[in-house]
């Protein structure tokens, strides 16, 4: 399949492939980082993910539209102000469905898992029925559009860079939350021993609430980030759901670098994959691939042995 | 203790044979050809939910992805129809005629090796059943045996259902694409599209749900059903009583597939299409809710709560379509939080006691008495619990 | 010569355990560790608390992979096999916890462990024939439980579930029983009972028992292993055990 190509058209395919794997590695570490926060941290299974993510997308659709609106002498800023309202608001809205269902269900992983789905139907049919079925998209500020053009046949979009350098600090930021912060180091006292953490006097209920508000928070800033390469429908959520579980669990759950590492091993696989086969082969290659691979190692690529 | 435990096997009997009658009696008489054939499409997926009662509600095994199966049934009986379709009279006109034409539409030249057996109904027949079996017993074999449970075997089968999904879609020639197989007409040349032949299919079907329903019935009173209730609560144990845990866990899961699959095929003859929509993420878990509804313990509330559910879609999407997805999301989210045994719990805890204290009452040698009297109208809503509750009261009665 | 010594050991040991290692992430819970348990012999191993008693009986029941050593159980390596492969060798497992079915009643319970029908196709067609009831009769009445066939596990005291769970195992019939804390959480008459039990059923086979309880101990014991840091510190009667000064400085030096 190669011999049609000169070296240096290859290189700059593979080059190019690479970056857009980049892009769709951002989005997959975007997402999955809520998720390796929920389901990892927590054990919950939490299907409505997808739907955060795209209420997130549409509040920075809002914000934008208002700035454009009100505010256009400084619409080239409006991004930053739309992460925020977006964490916002998907971190409230997580906060009420915790309270709301995913507390009664904590001892019933995959009753979890329906009634997510669930929230997540009734999620889409309402950003139906207020944003209409068609999909939308932000004008980007011009800082963000146009691209560099590192040779004649590599270009790389700006929006695109931006993104990733977004997710970097994202990342690093949870990391460091996870790590160093007050409510980092109550999660993972919580999940290591639940009966222990309310007897230290953490207040386990507002830990595992807060837990999956930031979870959801998360996704809500992924969904900004992914205005920014993309358009927002209702049920553009439910495309990456199912991958982002499949690079959750194929990293191994407990473990952030795993999760890291399997988005970026799944989306270069898929990307490059891409190019030289039909899409929907790739895809297929992809998930193969990895529902094989955690056949063979359930627990993931990155997760230790423990005595049961 | 013996006796005890055949009144609950007669009582579990007559719920099986009212809902028998149900079917086979009161719906042909009380409905339209159109009406019924919609019921018999509803059957089909009733097929589905009543393998997950097997394996969700006994083996506590939550597969998202058994649209998989009911798609593999449902594409073989399909695949048999299409050919028959496709005779090269009827094809003609295209440029490679006795091939489906879809096929000729995306530049093959030749029929697949793989559709070529499906010339013959007895290899349709068999491959409806054999190759979701063998499909699910590859799946368990590397699930189960490597002790892949709870959710991660819900995360690994819903994306095989979107692998299955992708692939259908993606291979156009090979499969008809996204349209599906449509156009289907005859078997063996009997028009399968007639009123008449419509009203056959519905009683066969109407007949295998019956019988799935009995070898279901049969797998729960044995000592295998008692053993995938002690699985749930005790896994190690039952592994430490001698048993292969992942053999049942592979058995049960297969036997689900295949109940699955039947449906599928049965799908393909009543509705005359099949298409990837009923293979992939969504329908699978709309077929896990269906389940959930009915009872997922119960094999009857499968299939009443299987009717009830397309019921309401479809008489919502007929005033209300925005308002379904709502209904359907408080579902999941109602069933899950306050009725996680669906209407067979419902049934157990509200209409049984009363019925109980009727019997009383009643002669005592005619304790199925009391239902029989009420219409079928009545009973539909009422009725389809008595046989989970005998089922989780089997147990408890058993001993001795 | 390698061969007839052999057979001596497999003649004079019903199990016979020799440089077992397990190792979590590098923490060695049983280190190198040999341990030969006689036939009709009742072997107690005591140890204080992460002394790798629980992860011995996992070891020898399949739950966790060794990561070296042996386990020979009258001649059969049981390392290489799985859980229910090991309990078909003829060994049975009690856990911690009473770990029974608590939807299920005591009879149910009890037919469940019945050593017949055990595949797939043997459970759809078992039948509760004479031969099961007896068998679960004889079994129920010998664990105390006999008039409460009928009642749901779930409503059994905590000692009475211990006893069901110990009832499991001996409609199994094992060669090997392994009981892990017997009389936890029991009563002191069901401790007495437990004990006469414990003497009854050990006539014709052979039982390796974690407790802590050292009345209970120095009642049922013929010989003691004490465990520490995954390792056999000292062996022998209760006596002799409890005066080694080994044993003292560990479980009284700190």
């Amino acid at each position: 399949m190669f011999a049609d190509y000169t070296m240096t058209e290859l290189t700059s395919i593979f080059a190019m492939q690479g970056f857009a794997g980049l892009i769709l590695f951002s989005v997959f570490v975007l997402m999955a980082l809520g998720l390796a926060i929920i389901f990892g941290q927590m054990g919950v299974i939490n299907m409505a993910h997808g739907e955060f993510m795209i209420l997130g997308a549409y509040v920075t659709y809002l914000t934008s539209t208002l700035f454009a609106e009100y505010l256009p002498s400084i619409y080239d800023s409006y991004f930053f102000i739309a992460m925020i309202f977006a964490f916002i608001v998907t971190a409230a809205l997580g906060a009420l469905v915790e309270w709301a269902i995913i507390r009664h269900l904590y001892k019933r992983p995959l009753d979890t898992l329906l009634a997510t789905w669930g929230l997540s139907l009734i999620l889409q049919q309402l950003y139906r029925t207020v944003f209409g079925a068609r999909e939308v998209g932000v004008t980007l500020p011009d800082w963000l559009m146009g691209s560099y053009a590192l040779n004649e046949n590599i270009e790389i979009p700006i929006n695109g860079l931006f993104v990733m350098g977004l997710t970097i600090v994202i990342t690093v930021g949870v990391a460091l939350m996870m790590q160093k912060s007050r409510l980092g180091k109550q999660t993972r006292a919580v999940v290591q021993n639940r009966p222990m953490a309310a007897a230290v006097g953490i207040n386990t209920e507002k830990v595992d609430r807060m837990t999956f508000a930031l979870g959801c928070g998360i996704a809500g800033i992924a969904g900004s980030a992914f205005t920014m390469i993309g358009s927002t429908g209702p049920t553009s959520g439910q495309l990456y759901i199912v991958d982002t579980f499949l690079v959750v669990v194929f990293g191994g759950a407990s473990s952030l670098i795993g999760t890291v590492a399997s988005a970026f091993t799944i989306s270069q696989a898929q990307s490059t994959m891409e190019f030289f086969l039909s899409g929907s082969t790739a895809k297929v290659l992809t998930l193969l691939t990895v529902v094989g691979i955690l056949m063979l190692r359930p627990q993931g690529l990155f997760s230790l042995k423990i005595r049961r | 203790m013996t006796k005890i435990k055949d009144f609950i096997g007669r009582y579990q009997l007559s719920h099986l044979l009212i809902l028998a009658a149900l079917l086979l009696v009161v719906m042909p008489l009380a409905m339209d050809i159109f009406r019924l054939n919609l019921v018999g499409k509803y059957l089909t997926y009733a097929f589905v939910a009543l393998g997950l009662v097997l394996c969700w509600g006994y083996g506590g095994i939550l597969s998202l992805g058994q649209g998989v199966f009911f798609g593999l049934g449902g594409y073989c009986m399909a695949m048999f129809l299409k050919l028959e379709a496709s005779s090269p009279e009827h094809t003609a006109i295209q440029s490679t005629p006795g091939i489906p034409d879809f096929m000729d539409w995306n530049q093959l030249t030749a029929l697949p090796w793989f559709w070529e057996p499906f010339h013959s109904f007895g290899f349709t027949l068999l491959a409806v059943v054999i190759v979701p079996a063998l499909f699910a017993f590859i799946i368990g074999v590397a699930m189960f045996k490597r002790r892949v449970s709870g959710v991660y075997f819900a995360i690994i089968t819903q994306a095989i259902a979107a692998i299955l999904t992708i692939l259908i879609i993606g291979q156009q020639g090979y499969t008809g694409g996204v349209n599906g197989i449509t156009d289907l007409r005859t078997l063996h040349g009997w028009d399968i599209r007639t009123d008449s032949a419509k009203y056959i299919l519905y009683f066969i079907n109407a007949f295998l749900l019956i019988g799935c329903l009995f070898a279901a019935r049969y797998i729960i009173k044995s000592k295998l059903g008692r053993l995938l209730v002690a699985m749930r609560e005790r896994e190690d144990r039952v592994r430490f009583s001698g048993y292969d845990v992942s053999s049942f866990k592979i058995f049960i899961y297969c036997i689900a597939a295949v109940f699955s699959a039947i449906g599928g095929a049965m799908f393909t003859l009543q509705v005359g299409f099949m298409s990837p929509s009923f293979v992939g993420i969504v329908p699978s878990i709309e077929m896990v809710i269906f389940c959930a509804v009915g009872g997922r313990l119960s094999i009857l509330g499968a299939v009443y709560g299987t009717l009830l559910v397309n019921w309401a879609k479809t008489s919502f999407s007929e005033s209300f379509p925005e308002l379904w997805l709502f209904a359907m999301g408080a579902l999941f989210i109602g069933v899950v939080m306050a009725f996680p045994n669906g209407l067979a719990g419902l049934y157990q805890s509200y209409v049984e006691p009363r019925l109980q204290r009727f019997k009383k009452t009643a002669e005592p040698l005619a304790p199925e008495s009391e239902t029989e009297v009420l219409t079928p109208e009545e009973i539909k809503p009422k009725q389809h619990a008595k046989d989970t509750e005998s089922a989780a009261g089997e147990y408890s009665h058993a001993g001795n | 010569m390698l061969e007839t010594n052999k057979s001596i050991a497999q003649k004079d040991f019903v199990l016979s355990i020799e440089g077992l290692t397990v190792s979590f992430d590098g923490f060695k819970a049983v280190n190198n560790l040999s341990l030969y348990v006689e036939e009709q012999e009742i072997r107690v191993i005591i140890g204080p608390n992460g002394a790798g008693k629980t992860t011995v009986l996992d070891l020898i029941c399949g739950r966790t992979k060794a990561t070296e050593g042996s386990i020979k159980f009258k001649g059969t390596e049981l390392t290489r096999l799985n859980e229910h492969q090991i309990v078909h060798a003829g060994v049975g497992r009690k856990f911690q916890n009473p770990s029974i079915y608590e939807d299920l009643s005591v009879f149910e319970n009890l037919e469940l462990s019945f050593p017949r029908g055990r595949n797939v196709w043997g459970a759809l067609t078992f039948r509760r024939d004479a031969k099961v009831v007896a068998k679960v009769k004889e079994i129920a009445d010998m664990i105390f439980l006999g008039d409460k066939l009928d009642m749901n596990a779930d409503l059994l005291s905590h000692g009475q579930k211990q006893w069901l769970e110990i009832g499991m195992l001996l409609i199994q019939d094992p060669e090997l029983l392994m009981l892990d804390e017997p009389v936890a959480g029991m009563s002191v008459s069901e401790r007495k009972q437990t004990a006469e039990l414990l003497q009854r059923i050990t006539k014709d086979r052979s039982v390796l028992v974690i407790e802590h309880d050292m009345q209970f101990v120095a009642d049922i014991a013929d010989r003691v292993t004490v465990l520490h840091q995954g390792q056999v510190l000292s062996e022998g009667s209760m006596e002799r055990v409890q005066s080694d000064p080994k044993v003292i400085e560990v479980y009284l030096g700190h």
